[in-house]
């Protein structure tokens, strides 16, 4: 192969705009103000690395770099967004060299990690910058050999022009190909053109995992690095109103005791700025242990808070958020729940006339459901490395979505947004919890003040007890059956603190002629925050084991009866803003009644129940099978089908959804995180009690749906449906109907 | 304060620090190997499992004081390569999500097929049930421990 080791530095940027439809657009733009090196050598190839596109980076060495954009909580896009750039460029997988993008969202775009999102928003942008630095490559060749373009092909990183035999690699042709101009509309392959797209690739960071490699927040470390930790009020409800330090300041190792205010007075909270405990006592000092122990010589005086009303972000909009005073209990919270089913909810949707129907219903099922705030619980409890300079605020942070927190910086910590790097640790574990960066204000306060490298560490006890919990739900869902067992009219009302989880467009809104849906919300002093899979991790619990009851009721099969059901919407949908598409929810259903085996399983005394929901635009249904064991059920078998349209990485989509069957059963079985006087009661993992191995599914099988749909959801869209499909199974087992969660408490009675 | 011995990896460290720090902190600030891991503090989640003589043990529950020339391993010791037959099976099953709990399981994984090559499924369940894992890959390390024990890699 004939090599040019000319090198070229050059960047590029890959332009993302959102469109009105939800798409994107891309396109290029150039840094000019960079002139190819021409003075290195020849004779020697350099590692420098030559940028095309903002994604792939090549060097003389033919040695190839891509940059995984997203933060990773650990559903592996770590490694299935960079197939999604190599599938297109054209190169050796097991070549490539993955790094994680820090945060520069100008450069990457989409750095969104929430929303089951990740594939679905990179899936033609990621593509189009592989294809786009192949053709530059193409081109580079092309102009180097004089021929054209179109007689060129590329194989595994390298460019061929058959009928002259020649070849270069990437590596020899990335200088010359990264100061070509951007080509426009490069065409992406189809579907069926895929050689790496739909293969099992393993993550990328398996090693570094297993070998143990400081690669989270809590493993990162810096020369004169000081350890904060944080004193929050013991109950929600309560706020400082004074402290004495000196003892604590007298223990070895400690540096300052101070107290600061994480949000300035006054200033408008984003949707992603929830936070609990606004005013902290901070202890700074050299080691964890040392800052551990002075902690606890703190002396804190509280005081409980007064009621204020406040305006903050939400998605799309503003409005104005009570804060109660008080000390909250859930037993208070139930009560308060059972009182607003009984009032006048708003009216969420309304089709044909429910009112009528259930005064002339021969029959009416009617049933209530509901269910704890839940803590997110990842695994590593969260930490923040903060140094603010003069020069740049930096952080490593396990953040989510680290473009929305910009503001926040900028406005409680005063930097300039220029001035903002921060370095995307991997996350251990996140489910929703490491959206809300309001511990990267707090690190950055505490470096500010102690003008020193710090790194803000939460104990399991402090992340559990601060609040932003899954809110807690009811919902009541009412059938109204005429005398031909026929159901005529649906009723859906519920609510929660502080939100309501019903989506009135959701199945099976739709399949009914009457059908009504109302919401309320309870206000409260406990903030809380989107979990996996938000308001569908409930509602989709609801909603499924009513169907299932309801089947039961008018004598037909679960499964059919919800074919059915889906079959009218799909003939004559009611109303226009049904949200789900009834023909890929009838697809899962099939699938997984044909998978399960189901009517065999009808015919043996096994225990089984079933599920289905959409979220995250994609459809999932469960059935599951157990039996019952001392202290909690056996789960023998899950049998799982999902459509979330092409799948990248099939093994680790796999592995998320197995994940995601274990999480549903572990948080609906054992999870609750309850309130007493606004203390929380469970503090720590012997309290608040996690799914573990004996615990877990003896057997997940998982089935994708094969399609050629754009990738849709596939981190959460598993979750909600399996803690039905757990219900409902253990009503076979136990003769009873499991609507309070967490399931375990009325399994144990 | 006061002056310890620690043998870890085969290597024997001194450090200076309050006998009552429990060997978790010890190994990770003050040695600085970071692939142990905190998940609790209180001895309930596995993610801090190293072997003690062997043995695993929860790093967090044990203070820097008690040990007395026992030999410890931490994740780094048993292969910082990642050859030892439990990490390989870790890695042919692409078992971590997130991958932060990991350590612990392998290392409660490898005392496991130490002491028992040929564990059933129960062994497995009573052996790692000390060991959360989020996650939920339960399923996967379960195939994992299984695989290492069949093929001995």
């Amino acid at each position: 192969m004939e090599e040019e080791k000319k090198t070229y530095s050059r960047r590029s940027f890959l332009k993302v705009t959102s469109i009105s439809g939800g798409g994107m657009l891309i396109g290029f733009s150039w840094m000019a103000n960079l002139m190819p090196n021409i003075a290195l050598s020849k004779e020697h190839p350099t590692k420098d690395w030559i940028k095309l596109t903002g994604f792939i980076e090549i060097n003389a060495l033919n040695e190839i770099k891509l940059y995984s954009p997203n933060p990773e909580i650990g559903t592996n896009v770590m490694t299935s967004l960079p197939m999604l750039i190599a599938e297109e460029l054209d190169i050796e997988w097991e070549t490539v060299i993955v790094e994680q993008g820090n945060y520069d969202t100008p450069r990457f775009k989409s750095q969104f990690t929430g929303g089951s999102m990740a594939i679905n928003m990179a899936w033609i942008p990621l593509r189009t910058a592989g294809a786009t630095a192949r053709q530059m490559l193409m081109q580079a060749a092309a102009n180097q050999w004089n021929v054209p373009l179109k007689e060129l092909t590329t194989t595994k990183g390298a460019v061929y022009h058959s009928a002259t035999s020649r070849s270069l690699s990437y590596g020899a042709l990335a200088a010359a190909a990264s100061i070509l101009p951007i080509p426009d509309k490069v065409p992406i392959k189809q579907n069926t053109e895929f050689s790496l797209i739909g293969t099992h690739q393993k993550n990328v960071v398996g090693k570094k995992i297993v070998t143990g490699k400081p690669l989270y927040t809590l493993d990162y470390q810096e020369e004169g690095m000081l350890i904060a930790m944080a004193i929050h009020p013991p109950a929600f409800g309560m706020q400082l109103k004074s402290f004495n330090a000196a003892d604590a300041l007298k223990m070895p190792g400690i540096k300052d005791i101070f107290d600061i205010k994480v949000y300035k007075e006054g200033y408008e909270k984003n949707a992603l700025d929830t936070i609990n405990f606004n005013h902290l006592v901070i202890v700074a000092g050299q080691t964890i242990w040392e800052v551990m122990n002075a902690r606890k010589k703190v002396k804190v005086v509280w005081e409980p808070i007064k009621e204020s009303k406040e305006i903050v972000g939400v998605w799309g909009g503003k409005k104005e958020e009570l804060t109660p005073a008080g000390l909250e209990s859930t037993e208070g919270h139930l009560k308060k729940m059972h009182e607003m089913q009984k009032k006048q909810g708003k009216i969420l949707r309304r089709d044909g006339n429910p009112e009528f129907e259930f005064e002339q219903a021969h029959q009416i099922l009617e049933r209530t459901y509901t269910a704890p705030f839940l803590a997110h619980n990842p695994m590593e409890p969260i930490s923040c490395f903060s140094h603010i300079t003069d020069e740049k605020a930096f952080f490593v942070a396990p953040i989510q979505i680290p473009e929305f927190i910009k503001q926040n910086i900028v406005a409680n910590l005063d930097v300039a947004a220029e001035k903002i790097e921060i370095k995307l640790a991997r996350m251990g574990g996140a489910f929703g919890r490491r959206l809300y960066g309001h511990y990267m204000i707090e690190a950055g306060l505490i470096s500010k003040k102690m003008k020193a490298p710090i790194k803000l560490i939460y104990t399991r006890e402090d992340e559990m007890t601060a609040g932003l919990y899954r809110p807690s739900y009811m919902v009541s869902y009412k059938a109204a059956i005429d005398k031909n067992n026929t159901v005529t009219a649906i009723h859906i009302k519920g609510g929660g603190i502080p939100e309501s989880a019903i989506h009135e467009n959701r199945f099976p809104a739709g399949a009914f002629d009457n059908y009504l849906a109302e919401g309320w919300e309870i206000p409260s002093n406990i903030n809380v925050a989107a979990f996996r899979a938000p308001g569908s991790n409930f509602i989709a619990a609801a909603e499924q084991s009513f169907l299932d009851e309801l089947s039961e009721k008018i004598g037909k099969d679960p499964i059919d009866y919800r074919i059915e059901l889906l079959q009218r919407t799909k003939e004559k949908s009611i109303g226009k803003n049904n949200d789900y598409d009834a023909d890929r929810y009838i697809g899962v259903l099939k699938k997984v009644k044909e998978e399960s085996d189901w009517e065999n399983l009808k015919l043996t005394d096994k225990k089984y129940g079933v599920a289905a929901y959409f979220c995250h635009q994609s459809y999932v249904a469960h059935v599951v099978e157990l039996s019952l064991g001392e202290g909690a059920p056996i789960i023998e078998k899950v049998t799982t089908v999902i459509d979330c349209g092409i799948v990248v990485n099939p093994e680790g989509a796999k592995n998320m959804v197995e994940g995601a069957v274990v999480d549903g059963i572990g948080n609906s079985l054992f999870g609750a995180l309850t309130v007493k006087n606004g203390k929380p009661e469970q503090q720590n993992f012997d309290q608040y009690r996690i799914i573990r191995h004996n615990e877990a599914p003896k057997k997940i099988d998982v089935h994708f749906i094969k399609n050629d749909i754009n990738p849709t959801g596939l981190g959460e869209p598993p979750f909600p449906p399996v803690i039905a499909a757990l219900a409902n199974a253990l009503y076979k087992a136990t003769g009873k109907r499991f609507y309070n969660q967490p399931f375990q408490n009325d399994l144990n009675n | 304060m006061k002056k310890f011995k620690l043998n870890i990896n085969n290597k024997e460290y001194q450090l200076e620090a309050d006998e009552n720090t429990p060997l978790l902190w010890a190994i990770r600030d003050l040695i600085g190997l970071k692939g142990t891991k905190y998940g609790c503090g209180i001895g309930a989640c596995g993610a801090c499992t190293v072997h003690l003589d062997g043995t695993p043990v929860r790093s967090c529950q044990l203070p820097i004081s008690v040990i007395e020339n026992q030999e410890i391993t931490t994740i780094e010791g048993l292969s910082e390569t990642g050859e030892h037959i439990v990490q390989k099976a870790w890695l042919e099953l692409d078992v971590a999500q997130c991958g932060y709990c990991q350590t612990g399981q392998i290392m409660t994984a490898a005392a496991l097929l130490k002491m028992t090559p040929d564990p059933t499924d129960e062994d497995i369940d009573n052996f790692m049930s000390g060991n959360i894992c989020r996650c939920g890959t339960y399923t996967r390390i379960k195939k994992a421990i299984q695989f290492a024990a069949k093929n001995k890699l």
